[in-house]
Order: structure tokens, then sequence, then C-alpha cells
């Protein structure tokens, strides 16, 4: 079948090489080649990859709003795009996408998720400086209780709920565990105060262990009381305080680092999942399979532990990356 | 939508007004930029009088800059009513809310001109919390020949004094003042993203994102609560309101917009507090594009009654619709801003430009409606023929008097020669706000820190 070459797609995703480059990059602590077209020299604006004409976020937002899961080689307007049109996957209309090897269509489970995860860390950032714009809150809001709604109705929330309950396997609010992650590497596992503010706002209790994380089926739950709070900016001192804290603590502590150190926090990532052929691999594996579902890139539902952790993984590494390349 | 060339009017460019920082407080890599500018030049809104002399705008540092038509001379018949700074005045400061230990901007959201009935020019402008009436006026003569005093204003003895004399009024440089008048403060707990001046000309209200308040400007330290959507429980808020107006001949109406994509509108007469509407405009979902950014998009951002009070027009993230007041469940007219967005959502969503609130525009005779898009491109379209027209805001490509080229977003496939993809757009670039003389063929269109004034070019 016919490979379209990517001007053909019309589309920024990336060939294999390419990825490669990234990935060595990323280890070696240059700066990101961005993709995209036209990308003009303004130093005080920072790109999101997906939209790389974009200018729109100063340094300061760029860490705190993850991009969401950028697997090169995903285009996630495409992915939104396909996916909302047919919500059973049909098998056979996918193996031509997919068996060019780059360009897969996640599940429309993913896309959700993935739009679930960014919502809940828009609604996180809103303890600013400046009181938070209250429309935008809730159009987030309602969103998100939109996709909490067609999952409880699919039965996925069930299902993730079963697995994520009493351990905390599957970080969500994918900022907080970069604050968390990079001052308990320097910090030798030292209480963060912003963490624990967050969950103070969540759960209303001082006490909570900053390691614990957000599951999934307590996102709901964050999800009213964020609101509330968000809304009634009744603890927006303290939470900005603290939030600011627990940021400058972590500027402070990636500054310092040396290079060598740098490595260190790429210590504890799983290595495994880095490796691209066996992503591959594992997709191709699937494409053969046959998947009732139809073609997904990671396994069914019922892993979707790993997959997570590795859309997780990678993430962390882009906000560390973005990170350190902004200071 | 298609490419057309024979739009209606034809516009060129009057003038370019730009803020930016002076040279020598740039960063020194960027002193050859043009591009320049702090945050606090940062339009945010534009407003034309109700004649078309004045033209006033807010920005962001919480300054309004009104300028002024010039009069058409005999002299120089080619400079035809150019516009030229008239006032400019710092507004609103930034303050500090102690008691949420939040700041508030002082970013002007808007300002609205009242008729004029003397000699002085009124507005009111507005930021997240405050509202102030000022007083625009000008001063051309001073009075001369005092007895008590000298002309450097010293007091002169009284026992030196032989004779009285009547002070005359002497002409001096005209000086153009502007004063507080009024200050209505601490009445919104939320943000005020509209103000309206009713057609009594005696009152107008403020809409913060839940509540609407009724004001008369003599009164400062009291309003009326007259629309109040705050829900007992912060929990179970999903609306909010996004603009409201009142009726231009009508006083006792006025028309509200939510983030659900409904209007209201209301009837003052019915009770003091407008909770029940009068009439509910919705357009029914098309469940073929349902997805799940369907509520975000929906969400008005802008509405205007037109000038004769019959239609209004809302914007939302990716149209404009023009409703009949007569008809509730749909409306008459829609017409795609930039349908090639739709695709696009998730990357809009995720750098948020989703919740960009683009302004829109009727011009005088409510023929042809205005509104902006992103790359600096604003789009006009003619309801009588279904014309439209896409034209840029841009200091690159148009010579001074040059007549406006329109431009075309192509969305895949083959890209002719002139034409963007999509992909190129910058996003960076918006349009939120622009203004259309009430009488005449002359628009503002303010993109970013630059304010646009391109004319009809007369054949």
């Amino acid at each position: 079948m016919p490979v379209e070459t990517q001007e053909e797609r019309g589309e920024t995703a990336s060939p294999v090489g390419e990825i490669q480059l990234l990935r060595w990059s990323l280890l070696s602590w240059e700066p990101l080649p961005l993709s995209g077209a036209s990308l003009r020299s303004h130093d005080s604006w920072t790109c999101s990859l997906l939209v790389p004409e974009c200018r729109l976020w100063d340094p300061v937002h760029v860490f705190l709003t993850p991009v969401v899961p950028q697997w090169p080689f995903y285009n996630l307007d495409t992915m939104f795009m396909r996916g909302l049109k047919r919500k059973c996957f049909d098998g056979e209309e996918d193996i031509e996408g997919t068996l060019a090897g780059i360009k897969a269509i996640p599940s429309y489970n993913l896309q959700r998720q993935s739009l679930l995860d960014m919502s809940l860390v828009k609604l996180q950032l809103c303890h600013m400086l400046v009181e938070p714009n209250l429309c935008r809150s809730v159009l987030i809001a309602n969103t998100v209780r939109q996709i909490q709604e067609e999952m409880t109705q699919d039965g996925t929330w069930q299902m993730i709920n079963m697995q994520n309950t009493g351990q905390a396997s599957v970080d969500r609010l994918v900022s907080t565990d970069i604050l968390c992650r990079s001052s308990r590497e320097q910090a030798e596992g030292k209480h963060v105060p912003g963490y624990s503010t967050f969950s103070k706002d969540f759960e209303g209790d001082q006490a909570q262990d900053s390691s614990e994380t957000m599951s999934t089926a307590s996102s709901v739950q964050a999800l009213r009381n964020l609101q509330s709070n968000v809304w009634e900016m009744e603890n927006s001192q303290e939470n900005k305080g603290n939030f600011q804290k627990s940021l400058d603590q972590i500027f402070e502590t990636l500054e310092n680092k040396s290079p060598n150190s740098v490595e260190d926090l790429f210590s504890e990532v799983d290595n495994s999942y880095y490796d691209l052929d066996t992503m591959l691999t594992g997709m191709m594996s699937n494409t053969k399979m046959g998947h009732c579902d139809g073609l997904e890139p990671f396994p069914s539902p019922t892993t979707t532990t790993s997959s997570s952790n590795c859309k997780s993984d990678l993430n962390e590494l882009d906000h560390i990356v973005e990170i350190l390349v902004e200071s | 939508m298609f490419f057309s060339p024979f739009f209606k009017y034809r516009f060129w460019k009057m003038k370019c007004f730009s803020r930016y920082l002076p040279y020598i407080f740039r960063p020194a890599n960027t002193i050859l930029s043009s591009s320049c500018h702090t945050e606090a030049d940062i339009i945010s809104t534009v407003e034309f009088n109700h004649t078309g002399e004045l033209l006033a705008t807010g920005d962001k540092g919480g300054r309004v800059v009104i300028f002024q038509r010039e009069q058409e001379s005999k002299n120089q018949p080619h400079r035809r009513g150019e516009y030229n700074v008239y006032s400019t005045f710092q507004s609103h400061e930034p303050e500090f809310d102690y008691l949420k230990s939040l700041e508030i901007e002082e970013k002007i959201n808007k300002i609205r001109w009242l008729p004029q009935q003397n000699a002085a020019y009124f507005l009111l402008s507005t930021n997240d919390k405050t509202v102030k009436l000022w007083k625009v006026s000008e001063r051309d003569k001073r009075p001369e020949g005092y007895n008590l005093k000298d002309e450097d204003g010293r007091l002169r003895d009284p026992s030196m004094i032989t004779s009285l004399r009547v002070p005359v009024l002497r002409p001096m440089d005209l000086m153009v003042e502007a004063t507080p008048r009024r200050v209505f403060a601490n009445a919104h707990t939320y943000h005020i993203n509209s103000i309206s001046v009713n057609s009594d000309y005696e009152t107008y209200m403020s809409a913060d994102d839940l509540r609407i308040n009724l004001w008369n400007f003599e009164i400062t330290n009291q309003s009326f609560n007259i629309v109040d959507i705050k829900p007992a429980n912060m929990e179970e808020l999903t609306e909010v309101i996004t603009a409201a107006e009142f009726h231009p001949h009508h006083c006792n109406t006025f028309v509200y917009s939510s983030s659900k994509g409904t209007i209201r509108l209301c009837d003052m007469r019915t009770s003091a507090l407008c909770d029940r509407h009068a009439k509910f405009f919705e357009e029914p979902e098309d469940p073929s594009n349902r997805s799940f950014f369907s509520e975000i998009i929906s969400s008005i951002s802008d509405v205007k009654f037109s000038h004769s009070g019959r239609y209004i027009m809302t914007r939302d993230y990716l149209t404009v619709k023009v409703w009949d007041l007569n008809m509730e469940n749909r409306p008459i007219e829609t017409y795609q801003v930039h349908d090639y967005l739709r695709s696009k959502l998730c990357s809009l969503y995720e750098n948020d430009c989703i919740f960009d609130k683009f302004e829109c525009v009727w011009n005088g005779s409510d023929s042809v409606i205005m509104t902006g898009s992103y790359n600096n491109f604003f789009r006009m379209f003619d309801r009588n023929t279904k014309r439209d027209v896409t034209l840029e805001a841009s200091r690159e490509n148009s010579k001074p008097r040059a007549v406006l080229k329109p431009r075309k977003v192509c969305v895949g496939g083959k890209r002719r020669k002139d034409e963007i993809s999509v992909d190129s757009l910058d996003f960076s670039k918006k349009i939120l706000h622009t203004a259309w003389h009430p009488s005449e063929n002359i628009i503002a269109v303010a993109a970013t820190n630059n304010l646009y004034i391109f004319q009809d070019k007369v054949n």
C-alpha cells in the first residue's frame, strides 16, 4: 500500500530518523530541534510542539503546562479528528495507516484520557497571582465532567478505579509529579510543600503524604474540591505562597545541577520504555494480532497502566528538558 | 466562503499607531526589531464615539488614548479626515486585593462613550472591578488680569492696588484634560466583562461573570443587581455570563450571553431581579459536529445589537451569528469565520487559544458585519450579497494608501500563490478588538500593540 510522504499528508509528523535524533538530544541536553515550518526567533516566547507558530506562553507557564503526550509521531489533532468520527475502530481501515509504522491511530480511550489529563492540569494552574478567568475554568471543568460522565457510561471508569485504588501507580497530574520527583531527587524525600498544598485542596487533610499521587478515581473528588477552591478563592493566598515556594525550590535545585547530576534525574526512569524498537514492535505485534477493538498503539485498557506509565514517563522527560532548556 | 475580490468596500490603510518601547529601554538584541513592545502596550478595547469624531483605545497598562479626526480643510483635500492623538491618560492603576491576596489588573476591559450633551466628552472605562466616568474637555482660553494676584500667581499686596480691572479671557495653546468624575467601585466580586450605556442616558449596566448591576451615573455608592446567576453551591456552577448590552432604543430591554451559547433577553419592567428571561435564544446543537470541544466553541464571546435594534449578532469561537429578536429557536444567518480551525481544536485547547474572546461589530447601516481572526486577519461579511472578504492588518504588506489585498487561507492540498496554509498561521497575532465608524466606512482594528485605521476607498 502506498505510504504517503510528509508533504502529501500535510502534517508535521516526523519520520523515524528524526525520532531517534530527538531522543539523543534529550539525553545530551542540547536544545530540542523544534519541528514546524516557520520558526520565528522571538526569544521570549516558547513553542508548543503541536502548534510551532504559537507564541503564547511566557517562560513561566511553559514549565507548568505540559505538552500533551507528545509522541513525535502523533499529530494530536489528527488523532482527535479521526477518533471522534467513529467510536468503534474498524481494524481493516486502520491497518494502512498503522503499517506505515509511524502514523498510529490511538484508541478513543487514549484520546479521551489525554484530554482529561490536560484539562485537570489546566484547572490546577489557576492558582496564579491574578485571579483566574472564571469562564475558562468553568469551560474546562465542564469538559472534564463530560469526559467523566462518558467514561462512567462506558464502564471504563470502574475499570480504572479498580486498578488504581490503593496503589499510587498512575499519576494523572503530570506536572505535580514533576515537582515532586525533581525536588525529591534533591531533597532526599523532603516534604514538598507545594504538592501537599494541592493535596490539602483535594482532600482537606493536612497530613497527606506528598508521595501519594492522584489517581483517576480520586480526580472526581479532586475536581469538585478544586472547583470550589478555585471559585471561592478561600485558600488562594496560602496556595499561591506555597506554590510559589515549591516552584522556587525546584528552579533552584535545577539551576544548581551540574551536568553530571542531570543524568541522575534520568536514572530512575525506566529505560525500557524508551526503547523505540520495542515500542514499535509492540505496536506491530498488536497489529498482527488483529485486536478485536481495532488497532491501538498500546495494549487494551486492561493494561492501561503500563501504557500510561510509558506516556507519563516521556511526559516527565519533556518537562524536565523544557525546564532545563529555559533555565 | 469563496475568494471575493468584488467585496463592496475596498479598504486602504489610513494610519497605523504603534506603541513600542523607546529605543533606550529595549534589550540590546532587539534594538533593530520593530516588534519590541511591552505587555502594557497591548490594546484591549477600541470604541468610536457616537459621531465618529473620536476614537478611544484602552490598553493592558490601564491607559486610555483618544484619537480625534482632523477637520477636513480645503488646503489639504487629500488628507481626508485623518485621526491624530487627542488625549492620553491613565485610567486605572494596578491594585491589590488584600483580602484575597490577589492582584487586580489595570487592563481596560471596555470603553463606552456617552452621547455628547455639551462641549465636554464623557466616557466610561472599566477594568476587572471598577468602572470610572471620565470627562475629557478642552481648554483653549485662560483668564488674565486678576486683581489680587500676579500673572505668576503670587498674591499682590492689597495696599499697592490702586485700580480695579476686569479679567479677560485670552487664547492659549489647546490643552485637553481628562478628569475622573465618578468612580463606581466595590460592586463586583467577579471580573467585569461588559458595560453598556442605556438609551435613557441616565443609567448604565456593568456585567461580571455571574451578576449584572444597574447604575445611575450620579450615584456611585449604590447599584441595583438585576441579574444573578450564581448558584447557592459554587460546585454546581456550569454557566457564566460572557457579555451584556442594552437595547439601543428601548431602555427597559437588555440581552446577556452565556458560556453555553445561549442569549437571554430581559425586560426590566417585569421584576426587579431579571432572573427570568423574556426570550431565550439558543440554536439546537448539530449532532454531526459534536466533539469534546463543542461546548467550549459554542461559548459566546460578544453580543451586539444592530443599530436598528431588530437584530443581535453573537460571536462564538468559529462563527458569527445574526439573530432576529422575533425568532428564538435559531439564528437567521450564520457566517463561518475560520472553519479551517475545526480540525485544530485540540491544539488550540492546549495552548489556550480556544478561550480567546473575539468581538464583532456592525457597520452603520447594519449591512456588513466584521470580526477578527488569527494571523492579524479580520473578516467582513456583507449580509445582503452574502459576499465576504479576509483582510490583513499588517505593516509589512501595505504601502501607505494602498488598497488592502484580500487574503485566503488554504486548508490542505495545493496551495496557490498568495495563499497561506493553516499550519503557517501565527496564533499569537490575533485581532480581538475592532470598531466601525457609526456613519462612514472607516474601521479601527487593534492588532496586539498596533492600531490600524482603514478607510473605504472613494472611487
